[in-house]
C-alpha cells in the first residue's frame, strides 16, 4: 500500500523532470537573438492597446460556482457506488434521494437562468 | 515465473538480486527498481507520443483527401523526428511582459499531467505502473492538472487572446468534468471497485459498453471536451483568437503542448477502452501472454484515439453558449438519470444470470436514448413553431 503511493510520488517527480529535458536541450542549441519587437505581445501585427490582463465575463464565475457544488457532491457518491453490492435496498434509495437533491439544485440553477450565457 | 508470462516481476526479481548482490539494502533496491519502472513507462509513453505525431498527420491527411508525410523514411515514419529536431533548434521567444516562472512551467505541466495518467493504466493483467485502489479519483485529479497548465500558460503569456483562450478552456473543463465524473461512477458501481485492474477483470463476462452504451458515449464526449479538441476547441479557435492559450509559445515549448495534447487524446482513448471495452481482454486471447494483452490494449486505445480524431476532423466548432448549454442542460441531467437507473437495476437484478442483466440494462439504455431523442425532437418542434410565429416563413 505505502509502496503504491511511493511509486506515484516517484512518478510525479520523474514525470515533471523528463519534459524539462527537451527544453534544456533547446536552450543549448537554439539561437537566442532577442529584440524588443520580437519580444512584444503578439496580436497579429497590431499593437496592444491598454492592459493585457483584461476583465472577463462574470458568467464564468457563476458556472464555476455551479460546478463547485456538483463536483463536491459527486465525490460523495463514490463510496456509495463502491459499496452498492453490499448495501440494503433502503440505503441505495437514500443514495438516489441524494442524487435527487443534486438534480433539484440543477433545476433551481436552470430556472434562475444561471445556465444561460448572457 | 518466467520472462514470457510475467516479464515485469521477472526483470524486477533479477534486478533485485543483482542490486542486493552489490551490497544495497533491500529497501533501496526496491526504490531503485521502482525508479527504473517509472523511467521506462514515461519514456515509453513519450516514444508513443512521437509515433502519434506521425499517426495524427497521416490520418488527418487521409480525412482531408491528401497523402500526408511520405518523404522521409518509409511512409514518412521518420517525419516526427525531423519535426522534433526543428522544434528544438527554433529560437525560444519569451515576451518581455510575461510572468517568466509560470510561463515556463506551463508547458512542462501540460505534458506531465498526461504522463501522470500512465501510472494507473493497466496495460496487461501484470504489466501496469501501480494498481491504485482509488484509481478513478486519481484519473479525475490528474486530468484536471492539464487545465491548470492551460490557464497558467494563458495567464502568464500576458496576451489578451491567450487569456481569453484560457478562460474558455476553464469554462469547458469545469462544465464537462461533471458528466465525466458521474459517468465514471457507472463502471465503478458495476465492478464494485475503483481499481482499474479490478474494473477490467470484472468485464471478463461482458464488456460494460453492452451494459451502459450511453455512459460510454457521454464519457467519450466529455473526454473530447476535456482535451479541448474540436468540436470543443474554443480554447484555440484559430479563426477568432489566433491560437488561444499557446499563442506566445514557440519552439520546444509549443512542442510540449502539442505532444501533450496528442498523448492526452490517446490516453483517453485508452481509458474508454479500459472502462467500457474490456481493456486488455479480447475473448480469451489475452491469456496467450502479457505482450499479446498489451498489443490488444494499445490497439483498442488506438481505435479510441482514431474515433476522437474522426470527431475532430469532421465536426465544425460549436459556439460557447451552445457548448455550455449542451453540457448543463443535456449531458449532466442525462448522466445523473443514467446513474440512478444503472444503480437501481444493478441492485434489483443482482440475482439474475449475467446475460439477463446485460440484456435488460442494454434495453433500458435504448429506451432512455429513445425518450431523450423524442424530448429533444418535441423541444425542437416547439422552438421552430415559436420562430414561425415571430417571423412567418418567406418574410426573412
Amino acid at each position: 500500500m505505502e509502496s503504491d503511493w511511493l511509486y506515484i510520488g516517484l512518478f510525479l517527480v520523474v514525470g515533471l523532470i523528463i519534459p524539462i529535458v527537451p527544453l534544456i536541450l533547446s536552450r543549448l542549441v537554439a539561437p537566442h537573438k532577442p529584440n524588443p519587437i520580437k519580444q512584444s505581445t503578439y496580436e497579429c501585427g497590431l499593437e496592444t492597446v491598454g492592459e493585457s490582463w483584461v476583465q472577463f465575463k462574470a458568467q464564468y464565475y457563476i458556472f464555476a460556482l455551479v460546478f463547485l457544488v456538483f463536483d463536491v457532491e459527486t465525490v460523495f457518491l463514490f463510496p456509495w457506488a463502491l459499496a452498492l453490492g453490499q448495501l440494503p435496498l433502503f440505503v441505495v434509495l437514500e443514495g438516489v434521494l441524494f442524487i435527487g437533491i443534486l438534480v433539484a439544485g440543477l433545476v433551481y440553477a436552470w430556472r434562475k437562468g444561471m445556465l444561460e450565457w448572457a | 515465473m518466467n520472462l514470457w508470462n510475467d516479464p515485469i516481476n521477472f526483470i524486477a526479481g533479477w534486478l533485485r538480486a543483482l542490486l542486493t548482490g552489490w551490497g544495497l539494502s533491500l529497501d533501496l533496491a526496491k526504490i531503485f527498481i521502482m525508479l527504473v519502472g517509472v523511467g521506462v513507462l514515461i519514456v515509453g509513453s513519450l516514444v508513443l507520443a512521437i509515433f502519434l505525431v506521425w499517426v495524427e498527420r497521416k490520418v488527418v491527411a487521409r480525412f482531408q483527401d491528401r497523402v500526408g508525410p511520405n518523404r522521409i523514411g518509409p511512409y514518412g515514419l521518420i517525419q516526427p523526428f525531423a519535426d522534433i529536431i526543428k522544434l528544438i533548434i527554433k529560437e525560444d521567444i519569451t515576451p518581455t511582459t510575461a510572468d517568466k516562472v509560470i510561463y515556463n512551467l506551463a508547458p512542462v505541466l501540460a505534458l506531465a499531467s498526461v504522463l501522470f495518467l500512465w501510472a494507473v493504466l493497466p496495460l496487461a493483467s501484470n504489466i501496469y505502473g501501480v494498481d491504485l485502489n482509488v484509481a478513478a479519483l486519481y484519473l479525475v485529479a490528474a486530468g484536471a492538472l492539464g487545465t491548470l497548465a492551460i490557464i497558467m500558460g494563458g495567464w502568464a503569456s500576458n496576451n489578451k487572446y491567450a487569456l481569453l483562450g484560457a478562460f474558455r478552456m476553464v469554462a469547458t473543463m469545469i462544465s464537462y468534468e461533471i458528466p465525466m465524473v458521474v459517468v465514471l461512477l457507472i463502471p465503478t458501481l458495476l465492478a464494485g471497485t475503483m481499481s482499474f485492474r479490478g474494473i477490467v477483470e470484472s468485464q471478463a463476462g461482458a464488456w460494460y459498453v453492452l451494459m451502459a452504451p450511453l455512459a460510454m458515449l457521454i464519457f467519450l464526449i466529455s473526454a473530447v471536451a476535456e482535451l479541448g479538441r474540436a468540436p470543443f476547441d474554443l480554447n484555440e479557435a484559430e479563426s477568432e483568437i489566433i491560437a488561444g492559450f499557446h499563442i506566445e509559445y514557440t519552439g520546444m515549448k509549443f512542442g510540449l503542448f502539442y505532444a501533450g495534447e496528442l498523448l492526452h487524446a490517446f490516453t483517453f482513448g485508452g481509458f474508454v477502452a479500459l472502462l467500457f471495452f474490456g481493456g486488455y481482454q479480447f475473448f480469451g486471447l489475452e491469456k496467450l501472454g502479457p505482450l499479446v494483452a498489451v498489443t490488444i490494449f494499445l490497439a483498442k486505445a488506438m481505435f479510441g484515439y482514431w474515433v476522437i480524431m474522426w470527431i475532430k476532423y469532421t465536426m465544425p466548432r460549436i459556439r460557447i453558449d451552445h457548448l455550455l448549454a449542451f453540457n448543463w442542460k443535456f449531458l449532466t441531467p442525462l448522466a445523473l438519470i443514467l446513474l440512478v437507473v444503472t444503480a437501481l437495476l444493478h441492485k434489483l437484478l443482482a440475482g439474475l444470470p449475467l446475460w439477463g442483466i446485460t440484456l435488460i440494462m442494454f434495453l433500458t439504455n435504448v429506451l432512455i436514448a429513445w425518450v431523450t431523442v423524442e424530448i429533444l425532437r418535441a423541444y425542437g418542434r416547439k422552438q421552430r413553431q415559436a420562430e414561425e410565429v415571430l417571423a412567418p416563413a418567406g418574410q426573412h
